[in-house]
């Protein structure tokens, strides 16, 4: 049988990883390669790096960053932020990056979403949407989560779908950061809407979440970040609890 | 020794090059390249593919002579050689992805869109599965049966002969995850994604 997927996010900034893992034993806490491994050897089904680098200038150290990760991780690396165009795809891909997730382009241009997925493949396609509730239905916002768009988040989902995403990385905006779990309407309504995987996001709290996220969301992945960063949680404890609530991961 | 990963520009194969180099340390030669000379002279081959049957196909044709270069490898020399995902699936006399296509058919059989019953199973098949080993397979030594290893695929090799399956999974249908037939090998799990257990097939394969 599939396995539920238990993914860590990393925010990576010029280089360096913010809001890193809480262990002691780290030599670098802010060393996103070795954090990635702890991640990996700890159990995580795929991880994810988020740049949040500002400026241009500094582009250039998520790069290197997916590179020397890639040589010492042997699991899944999606990567996204800042993704504009299909060269930028093709740059992280060959940096070793097994997915790239895009944002604030694919509502731009879904060509985008279109072409990399001819170019690369669906299986390396990830379009991650930002959604926040409006009266009845989900708005989508871009850069990152600063411009709202109008469109409709389940019409958008559909839409990328249509143009060759592999996955769908959905957050709630209502939710991030707040840690009162996912908004499992939104995941629920989404994945009903489309035949492609779907990976839940923001606002995960405690393990409770992570089960309602599969459970009662529909998702086939959770994505979560502070509480694995902090030492809250260990990937294990999680795949355990998860696995004493009969949602099937990989341990 | 060297080993050779088929670098035929069919999408993103870094994973694969970063997996083997960790495995090979520097025991092992690990040349990338399609280089028809330097492909005749490894002792086994790795043909990665990521994208779709055609654009795999389409991409291995576009090299004038490797088509014959790979065929005198594998199939007249019986030299070992690994097909990983789309490079599996290329084994096949046809594929149906985009649009028929014909394929190495080094494997008699097909590659068919996973059967989603109606949107009850998702696609891409993507995440973690347990195989499920039913022939002893040299690929597949001291892999205990249900072992967990990554996939991400739409479509499925179906063979004709069932011998040459040595393991399947169960998504949908039971869907063929590794074939053995001779010296050809493939999966269509991605071994360099799947952790120590991966890497440890890809050892088994340069080990032979």
């Amino acid at each position: 049988m599939l396995k539920n997927r238990i993914i860590p996010c990393l925010d990576v900034k010029n280089g360096r990883v913010v809001k890193g893992i809480n262990f002691v034993d780290l030599k670098d806490a802010g060393d996103p390669v070795e954090q990635a491994k702890i991640y990996s050897e700890g159990g995580a089904d795929e991880i994810c790096f988020l740049d949040i680098t500002a400026s241009n200038e500094n582009r250039d150290t998520i790069y290197e960053v997916v590179e020397k990760t890639s040589k010492k991780c042997f699991v899944p690396l999606t990567v996204g932020g800042g993704v504009r165009s299909v060269d930028d795809i093709n740059k992280l891909l060959n940096c070793g990056a097994d997915k790239v997730s895009i944002n604030t382009a694919a509502v731009q241009n879904a060509d985008v979403v279109y072409d990399s997925s001819k170019k690369f493949g669906s299986q390396c396609i990830v379009v991650a949407i930002d959604a926040k509730k409006k009266g009845e239905m989900w708005e989508v916002f871009t850069h990152g989560g600063r411009n709202k768009t109008g469109i409709n988040a389940l019409e958008f989902a559909k839409k990328m779908e249509d143009s060759g995403a592999g996955e769908l990385l959905v957050t709630s905006m209502d939710r991030d950061g707040t840690q009162l779990g996912y908004d499992i309407d939104l995941m629920s309504k989404i994945s009903s809407t489309v035949n492609i995987p779907v990976i839940a996001s923001g606002g995960v709290g405690n393990l409770d979440h992570l089960v309602d996220g599969i459970k009662l969301g529909n998702a086939n992945a959770v994505l979560a970040a502070s509480i694995f960063h902090y030492g809250k949680y260990t990937i294990k404890e999680a795949k355990e609890y998860l696995k004493s609530k009969n949602v099937l991961v990989r341990l | 020794m060297k080993v050779t990963i088929v670098d035929y520009k069919s999408g993103n194969i870094s994973s694969v090059i970063n997996s083997f180099r960790e495995v090979a340390k520097n025991k092992v030669n690990i040349e990338v390249t399609a280089d028809l000379n330097k492909i005749k002279s490894s002792d086994k081959i790795v043909l990665p593919g990521q994208g779709s049957f055609k654009s795999c196909v389409d991409a291995l044709n576009n090299i004038n002579g490797l088509v014959d270069t790979l065929n005198k490898f594998a199939i007249s020399d019986k030299k070992p050689l690994i097909g990983i995902c789309v490079g599996l699936q290329m084994f096949a006399d046809i594929g149906y992805e985009e649009t028929e296509t014909k394929g190495l058919g080094w494997i008699s059989g097909n590659v068919s869109k996973i059967d989603n019953q109606n949107g009850k199973y998702k696609l891409p098949h993507i995440g973690w599965n347990q195989i499920n080993i039913i022939k002893e397979s040299k690929i597949l030594k001291d892999i205990e049966n249900n072992s967990h290893m990554y996939f991400v695929h739409s479509y499925e090799f179906i063979p004709n002969d069932k011998n040459v399956i040595s393991a399947t999974i169960d998504y949908s249908s039971n869907i063929v995850c590794a074939v053995e037939k001779d010296n050809i090998f493939g999966t269509q799990f991605h071994p360099e994604k799947s952790d120590k257990i991966g890497l440890k097939i890809i050892n088994n394969f340069i080990n032979l």
